[in-house]
């Protein structure tokens, strides 16, 4: 995780266009969007269904690639390299949360956060720096109550419990930005609001860029800035209330 | 790393997997198992053949054969001597052999060899192929006072059994002479009934009883002569064999006490096996036998004599043993006329010669093929003369082998489409372990391990049920005929009582290569699949 509240352009889209084929017709998701994240910086991306808000965050992670503008990732342009650089960014500098939480059902609680370590990995470094994975996965996950879920796989878990782990796998690579795409849309509001809540403290405690993608105005409150999606296009960028 | 515990874990939690890992565990331990038969069997039958035939026969084109075998043994002593240990001459020439039983004459065709007793054991293996004990250690063509094994010597378990040998040899030859006395006696007072006078004082059924039952010996009846009903034909007649007399010897002999010239028939021709696994003879040694064959002079003549059989012969190979006859090169060559009665020179047919360890077959055979005109001589290796054969067993193994890769290859097929299942099934997987920064060919590369995973599962568990198979093979056929009651392994067809396997560890190892091989390449297409799913695709699919 950076050192908090670096004022540095991080994270940045200039001119992005993005558009899918569907059938013969052409749909255009984005249409130009500019956005930068200043580092240590908290920003909601909001909009209706269909705004493209998912869509840019899978082009700042590097998901995809857009139809013309550019990513930058500290002043270097980072979406027109070769996958295998993709990959590597992907791995080293962004950390993704997702709605559904995405975690793997073949492997534990444990072995979930340790994954992006394992991918990074080859087996004899990974056999030589396992153990101080471990210990910093456990740290996460004992950080975010599950201390005692290590060995459950994912379908022992709950909801709440699920996404937790994906926020621990998402940091356990200490990435320079946090993705967050509707981390709360399948919880229930109680269970959100931790969740939130600990979204939250990563950014107030640990200085963590994060974009948080959420349809909902009152989570997207908890953000330092909100920028609103509308057409394809950012409609307005705005400080949060709070 | 992740690919080595996704592969693991995919191997435990995936159960349809298990699909490919059992076809292909059947394909390797099928083609185990049938390729240590095969080469068994391969082993065996060539073991046989070249029991029989030496490494390299050196032969005449003519019937008659060449002169001087002396003079031919040192030309080839000296054309390839230092590849050569040993040299014995032979004749051989087609031949009837006929023997009586139960008063029919059975006639066959046989090839009659002549053999040096001194010197024919050392190139092949024939002496080991003999009854007696005796024999095996020297092979002698005079008659033994018993002592014929009553079981297969060279089977290494429980062999066929042989109680009919029991009494062969001069027990069984006195006892057939004695039995053949009384007959003669019974016709002479037949004959004096006939002529009006009194009844025998002493009844002869109850004397022929006596000895038959004394002897115990089924091929004792088997061979009684003809009842005298049949008197009508010299054939059938029952001929007083004490009669029989050596023109050369001018005297007439004692069957009793003496013997014709000796030969050593292949068992097949004189007896058969019954479906117990028991040998039933129609003659034994002490029983003569008479050969037809041709002179050595142009036009053949046929020419006839009395032999008496000494012992059995059994390579085990069918052909052999149902065709061969052996007797003392050189009674065959005084018969014959192949002796020169000026000079005394001999002729002979052939030339058996035995090569010492590691020479050379081929370059050996091509050596003396140059020193001789290959007008006048034939020169062949042992492989030469059963070619055609072991081509065909080769041709065999090799067609059998394609079409056992192919069901490794259906087995392949399986794999190929379960893992397409597998990967539309972990499309969401994929597309998390992309979002983690997992590249193309890692993905790729779980795919791969997964299906080199299942490949080694599953040839190794072909390769533990294929060596258990085969090393048990005989207690499952012994299993499976107890089982069904029907007969699985004939011992009377193949005359092996076990049914023979050698595991080629060449072979075995081509086997699992190719098994796992065939598992990688099976999992390449949904590998390729899985590396090329749009990350956020792959994340959206349901």
């Amino acid at each position: 995780m950076t050192e908090a509240h670096d004022r540095g352009p991080l994270l940045s889209v200039h001119g992005i266009r993005k558009s899918y084929r569907s059938g013969g017709d052409r749909l255009d998701v984005l249409r130009g969007v500019d956005f930068t994240l200043t580092a240590g910086d908290f920003v909601a991306i909001v909009g209706q269904s269909g705004s493209g808000k998912s869509t840019l965050l899978h082009l700042m992670g590097l998901l995809d690639v857009p139809d013309a503008g550019e990513v930058r990732l500290e002043g270097s342009r980072i979406d027109h390299l070769p996958s295998s650089r993709r990959d590597r960014i992907r791995n080293t500098a962004l950390g993704m949360v997702f709605q559904a939480y995405h975690l793997l059902p073949e492997l534990t609680a444990l072995e979930n956060v340790l994954a992006p370590l394992m991918v990074r990995h080859g087996v004899m470094e990974w056999l030589r720096t396992s153990a101080a994975a471990r210990d910093s996965a456990r740290t996460l996950l004992d950080r975010f109550g599950l201390g005692q879920r290590l060995r459950h796989k994912p379908r022992q878990l709950s909801g709440g419990e699920m996404q937790r782990v994906a926020i621990a796998r998402a940091l356990v690579t200490r990435p320079q930005v946090l993705l967050a795409d509707e981390p709360t849309g399948n919880l229930d509001e109680a269970t959100g609001a931790g969740i939130l809540d600990a979204i939250c403290e990563l950014n107030r405690r640990d200085g963590l860029s994060i974009v948080l993608v959420t349809h909902d105005a009152s989570i997207a409150r908890r953000a330092n800035r909100i920028v609103r999606l509308a057409a394809g296009r950012v409609e307005q960028v705005e400080p949060s209330a709070e | 790393m992740y690919k080595l515990l996704l592969c693991w874990r995919y191997l435990r939690t995936r159960w349809i997997a298990l699909a490919s890992v059992i076809s292909v565990t059947l394909g390797v331990a099928t083609m185990i198992v049938v390729n240590a038969v095969m080469a068994g069997f391969s082993h065996e039958m060539q073991t046989r053949i070249h029991g029989i035939l030496s490494d390299i026969v050196f032969e005449s084109h003519s019937l008659s054969g060449f002169q001087d075998p002396q003079w031919h043994m040192e030309e080839i002593r000296r054309a390839a001597g230092d590849s050569i240990t040993g040299m014995t001459p032979t004749v051989a020439v087609p031949a009837m052999l006929s023997f009586q039983v139960r008063g029919q004459w059975i006639t066959r065709q046989v090839m009659f060899i002549g053999i040096d007793e001194a010197t024919h054991a050392a190139v092949s293996d024939f002496g080991s192929y003999l009854q007696h004990p005796d024999n095996r250690r020297q092979l002698s063509f005079s008659l033994r006072d018993g002592g014929y094994d009553t079981t297969d010597s060279q089977s290494e378990g429980p062999g066929p059994s042989r109680p009919a040998l029991g009494g062969a040899g001069w027990p069984h030859r006195r006892m057939r002479v004695e039995r053949e006395r009384i007959w003669q006696k019974r016709l002479e007072e037949q004959e004096g009934a006939a002529a009006g006078r009194a009844e025998p004082t002493r009844p002869i059924d109850a004397q022929v009883d006596a000895v038959l039952a004394a002897t115990g010996d089924e091929a004792a009846t088997a061979a009684a002569p003809a009842p005298v009903t049949d008197a009508g034909t010299e054939e059938a007649a029952p001929q007083n064999p004490f009669a029989a007399a050596r023109p050369e010897q001018g005297r007439t002999m004692d069957p009793a006490t003496e013997q014709f010239t000796g030969v050593v028939p292949g068992i097949g021709l004189a007896s058969f096996r019954d479906s117990k696994g028991i040998d039933r003879f129609l003659v034994l040694p002490g029983d003569d036998v008479k050969i037809t064959f041709p002179t050595a002079g142009t036009p053949p003549k046929a020419v006839s004599d009395t032999f008496t059989i000494v012992d059995f012969y059994e390579s085990k190979m069918s052909e052999y043993d149902s065709n061969f006859v052996f007797v003392p090169i050189a009674a065959l060559q005084r018969m014959r006329g192949m002796i020169e009665p000026e000079t005394g020179i001999s002729s002979v047919n052939s030339i058996q010669i035995k090569l010492k360890e590691g020479a050379n077959l081929d370059e050996v055979r091509n050596r003396l093929r140059g020193a001789f005109p290959a007008e006048l001589y034939a020169v062949s290796s042992w492989r030469d003369k059963q070619g055609p054969l072991l081509s065909a067993v080769d041709m065999e193994m090799a067609v059998l082998n394609i079409l056992l890769f192919l069901i490794i290859a259906v087995a392949g097929f399986g794999i190929l489409a379960i893992f397409f299942m597998i990967v539309v099934e972990k499309t969401r997987d994929i597309g998390i372990l992309k979002s983690l920064g997992a590249s193309a060919s890692g993905i790729a590369g779980v795919f791969l391990g997964y299906g080199l995973f299942l490949g080694i599962v599953g040839a190794g568990a072909g390769l533990i049920l294929g060596l258990t198979i085969t090393w048990n093979l005989n207690h499952i056929r012994a299993a499976v005929e107890w089982w069904t009651g029907q007969t699985v392994f004939d011992p009377s067809i193949y005359y092996f009582f076990k049914i023979p396997t050698i595991i080629n560890p060449a072979t075995v190892i081509w086997i699992i290569i190719g098994a796992i091989g065939i598992a990688v390449a099976a999992s390449v297409l949904p590998a390729l699949r899985a590396a090329r799913l749009h990350p956020v695709e792959a994340l959206r699919h349901d």
